[in-house]
C-alpha cells in the first residue's frame, strides 16, 4: 500500500469554476444557440424497422413556402469502411450510414431525410410532404433468432469476423471473439461445486437528459462552423469530415456545455445532416432530437443473452469459468462484447477459464457505448454465478471473493499483469462496513457483488497561460460532463503551489487548443490531467529560466517552491524569492509571455474496482422493489476532488440501479419500441432511492502524477448483480433476468 | 399562420411575443425570447427540466401553451438570484456538488423554491415526493436533497 500524500489542494471540494453560470441559467448546452437567419432542421425517420428504400422524392417538401433545403441519402458521399479510432470511434461507412440510410433502412426511427425550415411546424410540415417509396422486409429482433442458421440477415454482406477461415455465408453475427487460460474441461473436473446460468437482459438508453443538439454554419469557401453537445468535439470532427468527404481543417467544432452523454454523446448523429443543410441553405441550421428520437435512433446499449459456468472447490478455490456472451449490435456491427469479455472474470485470478463473445446484428437501433460498455451485462451474470456458488458452499459472497482476488502481479484475463490495484483494499473495507455488518432490515433482502473497468489513456493536450497578473488560465479539449474543469484547477493548483481560486479552467474549441479524445472511458482526470500536470510543470521550467536570468545565475540554480522562484539549497545569493505574478509581471523583459504546453499518449490508466452493497425490500403483493440502503466503495487511486468522485459513484449506482430495476426497450412484433418517453421509460426519480453512501478506497496509480484512476464507468458495472443477489436474499428464488420489475418478481413469485 | 399577440411579465419584466397556437410556453422561452436557462428534455412533461413558476404554481412549461401566459406572471431559473446575489438554494447546488452536467439544474431549482416557499421545513421523504418529477441521471439525487435541506435551514435562520 503506498503512503499517503499530504495534499494542499488535490483532495479537497471547492466550488466549480463553472457552477454559477449552471445554477444561474446562463451556461449553454446544445440546443441554447440561437444565430440571426437562423433556420430549423428536422429529420424524417423511418416507418419499418427493416425495409429496402426503393425511392425519396423530397419535392413536396422543397415546394413548402419557409422550407430552404432538403436531403436524402443521395446527397451524401460514397463512404468507404474503414475504422475511426478512439473510444467513440467505429466503422466510417457503417456510421455514415446510420445517420442517414442510403438503400435501406435497419431499424424503426433510422433516418431517411431531413430539411430544413424557418420555423418547426413548418419543418414538421415538409417531412409530411417527402415521400419514402419502402419494400418492407421482415424484421429480426431477437438476438438468439438473429444468431440461428437460417435467420432473415440485416446486412447480406455480413460475413463474421475472425472466425479461423471466412464464411462463404452471410451472418447476422459481424464479430466473434474468445478468451483462452489453461484447461476448462480439467478445472471443472477439480470442482466439488459447480455453478451454472442464463441470464437474458434487455437493450437500455443511456438516458441523458439532454437530447442530441447542434447548430450548423458554413460559408461560401466550404468553412463550416459546428456547435454541438459532444463528448468529444475533435473525434466529432473527425467523424463529420470523413461522412461528408470534408477537410477537418474546414471544420471547427465548438463544444457546448454538455447535458450527460454516458457514452451516448461520442458518436455523431445530427452534425453532418446540419452542415449539409446549412450548405444548401446557405444559412446556420439549427437541430434538435426530440425525446422519441432520441430513444428511437440513438444508441442504447446491447440487449444481451450470457451463460456462465463456474466451478470450485469446497474451500472457494475457483478451478474453472466458462462464459459464453452475446450481445446485440443493432443495426451496425460494434457491440461492445470485447470489453464485456474482457471485463467478466478480471476481478478474479484463475487458472483455466474460456469466454466466447458476439456481436450479433439485429433490426434495432445501433448501440453506442455506455458507461463501462459491455462489462454490466457480462459481471452481472458473473457475480450472480458466485453469489450462488458461495450460497452452494456455504462461504460468505465476499469471503469466496476473496478467496480468488487479484491483486498486483496477477495476470488480467486480457494479457498484462496488473499493477497495484486495490480490489481487495475494497473487499476488506466492504466486509468492515456497516451497512454489511449491521442487521437486516424487516423484510430485506441483501446482495453484494464486484465491478471493475480498464479506463483508457489516449490522447490529450493542455495549454497554461499565466496572465499579466499571475493568475493562471488552463485550455484542454475535454467537455467537462461532471466536474473536471476543478479537477484540472486542483491539479495545476497542486503543481504551480499557487491557490486554486487563482486558476481558470477552459475548454477550447477545435481550432483554439491541441487535439484531445473524447470525455470517455475514465479518461479525463486522469489523461487530460497528465497533460495539465505536463503544461504546468513546462511553465516552472520557463519560470525558473527567468528568474535565474533576472538573478544573474544559471538556470540548475533555481528551484520552485510554494509557487515561488527560490535559489535552490547551497546556492548563496542574496535574494528574494520571485512569485509567480512577480515573474509575469516581467515577463516582457525576460522573454515574453509565459506559455506551457504538452500533449501526449496516456499511458499506465490504471483499473478501478468496487464492491456494491444494497438492501432491498419486495412487496410480494406488486411486486415492487424498494431500495432501503445503497453502498459503493471503490477505488478512485487519488480523488482529486472528492465531492466529485462521490458523485461519479452515486450517478453509475443510480443508473445501475434503474437498469436492475425497471428500465428496458420494449418492442412490438414490427420492431417498434412502445415506451420510447420518460414516463414508461421508467428511470429512477428522487422517490426511488435512498441516500446513496460512499466509501472512496485510494490505491494510487503509479503511472499518474498524483495517483489517479478513473472512476467514472466503474460505478455502473456491478449494482445490477448486487440488486439481483439482494432479491435472491429477499424472496428466496433466483430471477436471472433483467430488469427485476414487478411482472418479473410477481411471476417468480407464483 | 396567424400568430397570436400575448402580453405576460416574466421575471417580472413586461415581455410581449407573438407566438404560433401549437408553441408550448417552452418553445417560446427557448426559441422566440432566446430565454434558454430553461431546458427541453421531452416535450411530454415527464422530466421537470422545463419547470417554471406560473403565477407562483410549479408547472411544465413545455406543458403550458405560450397564449396560457397572457397576463401571467412567469418565473424562470434567470429570476431566481437577485441583486443581492445566489439564492441560498444555489449557492448550496454550488456547495453540495448537487450538480454534474448541470441540464436538470435550472429544473431542480426552480421546483425546489416552489417547495420551500410553500414548505420551509420538510423532512427527506416530503423532498423526494416533490422533487420526483424532476429527472437527474448524473446525481442519483443525494447531494441534491442534502442541498435542498441545507438551503431549507438557511432559508430558516439565516447566518
Amino acid at each position: 500500500m503506498a503512503e499517503a500524500v499530504d495534499y494542499k489542494y488535490i483532495g479537497t471540494s471547492p466550488i466549480r469554476p463553472d457552477g454559477v453560470d449552471k445554477v444561474t441559467g446562463r451556461a449553454q448546452f446544445g440546443a441554447d444557440l440561437n444565430l440571426p437567419n437562423m433556420l430549423y432542421g428536422k429529420v424524417l425517420r423511418s416507418r419499418y424497422a427493416h425495409a429496402r428504400i426503393k425511392s425519396v422524392d423530397l419535392s413536396g417538401a422543397l415546394a413548402l413556402d419557409g422550407v430552404y433545403a432538403a436531403v436524402s441519402g443521395a446527397d451524401f458521399p460514397e463512404v468507404q469502411h474503414g475504422e475511426l479510432g478512439g473510444e467513440g470511434g467505429g466503422d466510417v461507412a457503417d456510421i455514415a450510414q446510420n445517420i442517414m440510410a442510403r438503400d435501406k433502412v435497419r431499424y424503426h426511427g433510422h433516418a431517411v431525410a431531413a430539411v430544413a425550415a424557418k420555423s418547426l411546424s413548418i419543418a414538421e410540415a415538409a417531412l409530411d410532404a417527402i415521400k419514402v417509396e419502402y419494400e418492407v422486409l421482415t424484421p429480426v429482433l431477437d438476438l438468439d433468432e438473429a444468431m440461428s442458421e437460417n435467420a432473415v440477415l440485416v446486412d447480406e454482406n455480413c460475413f463474421t469476423k475472425n472466425l479461423p477461415e471466412t464464411p462463404d455465408k452471410p451472418s447476422n453475427i459481424a464479430a466473434v471473439m474468445q478468451l483462452t487460460r489453461g484447461n476448462v474441461d480439467e478445472g471443472f473436473a477439480q470442482a466439488d461445486v459447480i455453478v451454472e446460468g442464463e441470464y437474458r437482459i434487455p437493450m437500455a438508453h443511456q438516458g441523458y437528459i439532454e437530447p442530441h443538439a447542434c447548430t450548423a454554419s458554413i460559408n461560401e469557401a466550404g468553412q463550416a462552423t459546428v456547435w454541438c453537445c459532444t463528448q468529444g468535439h475533435f473525434e466529432f470532427r473527425s467523424m463529420t469530415a470523413k461522412v461528408l468527404d470534408m477537410n477537418i481543417a474546414d471544420l471547427k467544432f465548438i463544444a457546448s456545455e454538455i447535458g450527460g452523454g454516458f457514452g451516448g454523446k461520442t458518436v455523431i448523429y445530427l452534425e453532418p445532416l446540419a452542415v449539409l443543410l446549412s450548405q444548401k441553405s446557405r444559412r446556420p441550421v439549427k437541430m434538435m432530437m426530440t425525446r422519441e428520437e432520441v430513444f428511437r435512433a440513438t444508441g442504447p446499449t446491447s440487449g444481451t443473452h450470457c451463460k456462465v459456468k463456474v466451478g470450485a472447490k469446497k474451500d472457494g478455490t475457483i478451478t474453472a469459468a466458462t462464459a459464453w456472451l452475446a450481445y446485440e449490435a443493432g443495426g451496425f456491427a460494434g457491440a461492445p462484447m470485447g470489453p464485456g469479455a474482457m471485463a467478466i472474470f478480471a476481478p478474479y485470478d484463475l487458472e483455466n477459464f474460456h469466454i466466447e463473445a458476439f456481436d450479433v446484428l439485429v433490426n434495432k437501433p445501433k448501440v453506442a457505448a455506455y458507461r463501462a460498455p459491455g462489462a454490466p451485462q457480462s459481471m452481472h451474470a458473473m457475480e450472480i454465478a458466485l453469489d450462488d456458488l458461495a450460497r452452494e458452499l456455504k462461504m460468505d459472497p465476499l469471503d469466496l471473493r476473496m478467496k480468488n482476488a487479484a491483486d498486483e502481479g496477477t495476470r488480467a484475463p486480457y494479457g498484462p499483469k496488473f499493477p497495484a490495484i486495490g480490489f481487495k483494499a475494497c473487499l476488506e473495507a466492504a466486509m468492515a462496513h456497516p451497512s454489511y455488518t449491521k442487521p437486516l432490515p424487516e423484510g430485506a433482502g441483501r446482495g453484494v457483488a464486484a465491478g471493475f473497468w480498464f479506463n483508457v489513456g489516449m490522447q490529450s493536450s493542455a495549454e497554461v497561460h499565466i496572465n499579466e497578473n499571475g493568475t493562471v488560465t488552463v485550455v484542454e479539449g475535454n467537455p467537462d460532463i461532471g466536474g473536471t474543469r476543478a479537477s484540472m484547477c486542483l491539479m495545476a493548483a497542486e503543481t504551480l503551489g499557487i491557490p486554486y481560486e487563482q486558476i481558470r479552467t477552459l475548454i477550447g474549441d477545435t481550432e483554439s487548443t491541441g487535439f484531445s479524445n473524447v470525455t470517455g472511458g475514465s479518461r479525463t482526470t486522469f489523461a487530460t490531467g497528465m497533460a495539465v500536470v505536463q503544461a504546468c510543470e513546462d511553465i516552472i521550467t520557463q519560470c525558473k529560466a527567468r528568474a535565474a536570468a533576472t538573478w544573474g545565475m544559471d538556470e540548475d540554480q533555481v528551484e520552485w517552491e510554494d509557487g515561488r522562484a527560490v535559489p535552490a539549497p547551497g546556492v548563496n545569493a542574496d535574494v528574494t524569492p520571485l512569485t509567480l505574478a512577480e515573474i509575469a509581471a516581467n515577463a516582457a523583459k525576460t522573454g515574453g509571455p509565459l506559455l506551457g504546453r504538452a500533449s501526449l499518449n496516456a499511458q499506465g490508466a490504471g483499473a478501478s474496482f468496487t464492491v456494491n452493497i444494497t438492501d432491498l425490500r419486495v412487496d410480494r403483493e406488486t411486486g415492487k422493489v424498494d431500495v432501503l440502503a445503497f453502498t459503493a466503495i471503490q477505488d478512485a487511486g487519488t480523488a482529486i476532488h472528492p465531492a466529485y468522485v462521490e458523485g461519479q459513484m452515486q450517478g453509475g449506482a443510480s443508473q445501475g440501479l434503474g437498469w436492475a430495476l425497471n428500465e428496458e426497450y420494449i418492442f412490438d412484433e414490427n420492431g417498434v419500441m412502445e415506451n420510447a418517453s420518460f414516463l414508461d421509460y421508467r428511470m429512477p426519480v428522487a422517490s426511488d432511492l435512498p441516500m446513496i453512501d460512499t466509501q472512496i478506497i485510494e490505491v494510487p496509480n503509479p503511472s499518474h502524477p498524483y495517483g489517479v484512476r478513473g472512476v467514472g464507468e466503474t460505478p455502473i458495472v456491478a449494482p445490477l448483480a448486487a440488486a439481483a443477489n439482494a432479491v435472491r436474499d429477499a424472496i428466496g428464488v433466483r430471477i436471472n433476468d433483467l430488469p427485476l420489475s414487478p411482472p418479473r418478481i410477481l411471476e417468480a413469485l407464483d | 399562420m396567424n400568430k397570436i399577440q400575448v402580453e405576460t411579465s416574466i421575471n417580472g419584466e413586461s415581455v410581449e411575443f407573438l407566438c404560433e397556437p401549437q408553441q408550448t410556453l417552452l418553445d417560446v422561452l427557448r426559441e422566440e425570447l432566446s430565454r434558454t436557462g430553461t431546458k427541453e428534455g421531452c416535450a411530454t412533461g415527464d422530466c421537470g427540466a422545463c419547470s417554471v413558476l406560473l403565477d407562483d404554481r410549479l408547472v411544465c412549461a413545455c406543458l403550458v401553451l405560450g397564449a396560457e401566459a397572457q397576463g401571467k406572471e412567469v418565473t424562470t431559473i434567470e429570476g431566481i438570484a437577485t441583486e443581492e446575489g445566489l439564492h441560498p438554494l444555489q449557492q448550496k447546488f454550488l456547495e453540495h456538488a448537487a450538480l454534474q452536467c448541470g441540464i436538470c439544474t435550472p429544473g431542480l431549482i426552480v421546483a425546489s423554491k416552489a417547495l420551500l416557499d410553500k414548505n420551509p421545513d420538510p423532512d427527506e421523504e416530503t423532498i423526494r415526493y416533490w422533487l420526483a418529477g424532476n429527472l437527474c441521471r448524473c446525481t442519483g439525487y443525494d447531494k441534491i436533497i442534502r442541498a435542498v435541506q441545507d438551503a431549507a435551514q438557511e432559508l430558516a435562520h439565516p447566518a
